[in-house]
């Protein structure tokens, strides 16, 4: 399947006529909605939040954002950027709730420090590995952006961006731009090796008042439903801590979770990050 | 553009980052709508401490509004006090500049809004 994010810049492939018809497809309606449920699950935001939806298009992630019921932690407010006017035009038509800017995320995210509990970005940050020009490159453009989100997010706050990798280059390369960012990050795939595989990069900003809570991966996904954490302190009672990654108790943990749906495939933090920091 | 927004947008321009005169952004030739929205008293109440009051009060004041009272509300005042609660709440997530202009007060770079939206793409060398 040709991938529109190899060849074309988004502003030009989501011009008026795909922005319509991708906003009036009701597969697309439910493939984001349901996607966007499940960033939210991962975020776990305790109560109405300020939540920033990285490439918000025409809203179909956004306005699950506000039809969050009280009982469940919502409503939540949002501002959403993204660098397709057509799609923001049909945004706007709809009438959604959220907040609208026109801004190119590889351009950075220009918010003051700590503004907002949360991010979410659906199907957009694949699209910032496009075309290479003179004046920009994927890796500059990564860059800015998860070095803009990790600053406008608060401390202790987490973003979950489900993205359409085109390879495992390209997952290697943004997970790596958000950890040299700072982040503690972690890959999460629903469905894995099937053709409706989703993937979700898990973020983390540190700092947060407990210790081992803010920064860490593994709290994010800890209870989750169909989903394993690649620590151990849940299940081991010897007070030992958790199980050290790349120890072989740990890839036979792995190893068994790979036999289920939704599974965690790959954390690294930000320590993991540095040393391996010249690769990328 | 809700004013909320407006209270923690920044420059986006490089050289402005390291400035304490890019923010806040200074609405110009603005035109204004109020739409009716649901108070959230809890969303208000998470948000209250990450605003920066100085900068809502200049941007009320540039807009023409009343001025704001010199302290913030505390999170009591808004749940005690219907009335904090709703002006807080009108200002912040009711009140939009629909056309008009923001300006840094760094550099000068205008960022354009139109319908409501405001337009932060910048030129490459400004990056
Ligand atoms: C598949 S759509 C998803 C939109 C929305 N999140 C949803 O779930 O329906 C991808 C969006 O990412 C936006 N996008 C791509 N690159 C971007 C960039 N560099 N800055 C901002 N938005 C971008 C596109 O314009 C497009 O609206
Ligand atoms: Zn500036």
């Amino acid at each position: 399947m040709s991938r529109p994010e190899d060849t074309l810049s988004a502003d030009i492939h989501y011009d008026d006529t795909e922005a319509r018809k991708y906003t009036t497809s009701s597969r697309i309606q439910n493939i984001q909605a349901s996607m966007t449920h499940r960033a939210l699950e991962l975020l776990d935001l305790p109560g109405p939040s300020l939540i920033l939806d990285v490439g918000c298009g025409s809203g179909l992630s956004g306005e699950i954002l506000s039809s969050i019921p009280p009982e469940e932690g919502g409503p939540h407010a949002w501002i959403g950027m993204d660098v397709s006017a057509s799609m923001l035009d049909i945004a706007l038509q709809r009438d959604v709730e959220g907040d609208l800017m026109l801004a190119d995320i590889g351009q950075g995210v220009p918010f003051r420090a700590g503004t907002f509990d949360a991010a979410v970005s659906i199907s957009a940050i694949q699209w910032l590995c496009n075309a290479e020009s003179s004046e920009d490159s994927p890796t500059a453009r990564l860059s800015r952006f998860f070095g803009g989100l990790y600053a406008s997010l608060k401390r202790g706050g987490r973003a979950v961006c489900q993205f359409y990798p085109k390879n495992d280059d390209q997952k290697k390369m943004i997970t790596g731009a958000a950890v040299k960012a700072g982040f503690g990050a972690g890959l999460l795939e629903d469905d894995p090796e099937t053709k409706n595989v989703k993937v979700y990069l898990v973020l983390t900003v540190g700092g947060g008042a407990i210790e081992g809570s803010g920064g860490d991966i593994t709290g994010v996904v800890r209870g989750m439903e169909g989903v394993d954490v690649l620590d151990a302190r849940r299940n081991q009672k010897s007070g030992k801590g958790e199980i050290k990654k790349g120890s072989k108790a740990w890839i036979m943990k792995k190893k068994d979770q790979m036999e289920r749906k939704g599974k965690v495939v790959k954390a690294t933090s930000k320590y993991t990050g540095r040393k391996r920091r010249t690769a990328w | 553009m809700k004013i909320l927004s407006l209270n923690f947008l920044t420059c986006a321009v490089k050289a402005c980052k390291s400035s304490s005169d890019s923010y806040p952004l200074h609405p110009k030739d603005a035109e204004l709508v109020q739409d009716e929205i649901e108070v959230n008293a809890q969303l208000l109440v998470n948000l209250l401490p990450r605003l920066d009051w100085t900068a809502l009060s200049t941007t009320a004041t540039e807009l023409g509004f009343p001025a704001l009272p010199p302290q913030p509300p505390s999170a009591e005042d808004l749940q005690a006090d219907d009335k904090t609660l709703r002006d807080l709440h009108n200002l912040l997530m009711e009140t939009q500049i629909m056309e008009g202009k923001l300006v840094c007060g760094n550099c000068g770079h205008e960022y354009a809004v139109r319908e409501g939206i405001a337009n932060f793409l910048l030129p490459s060398h400004l990056v």
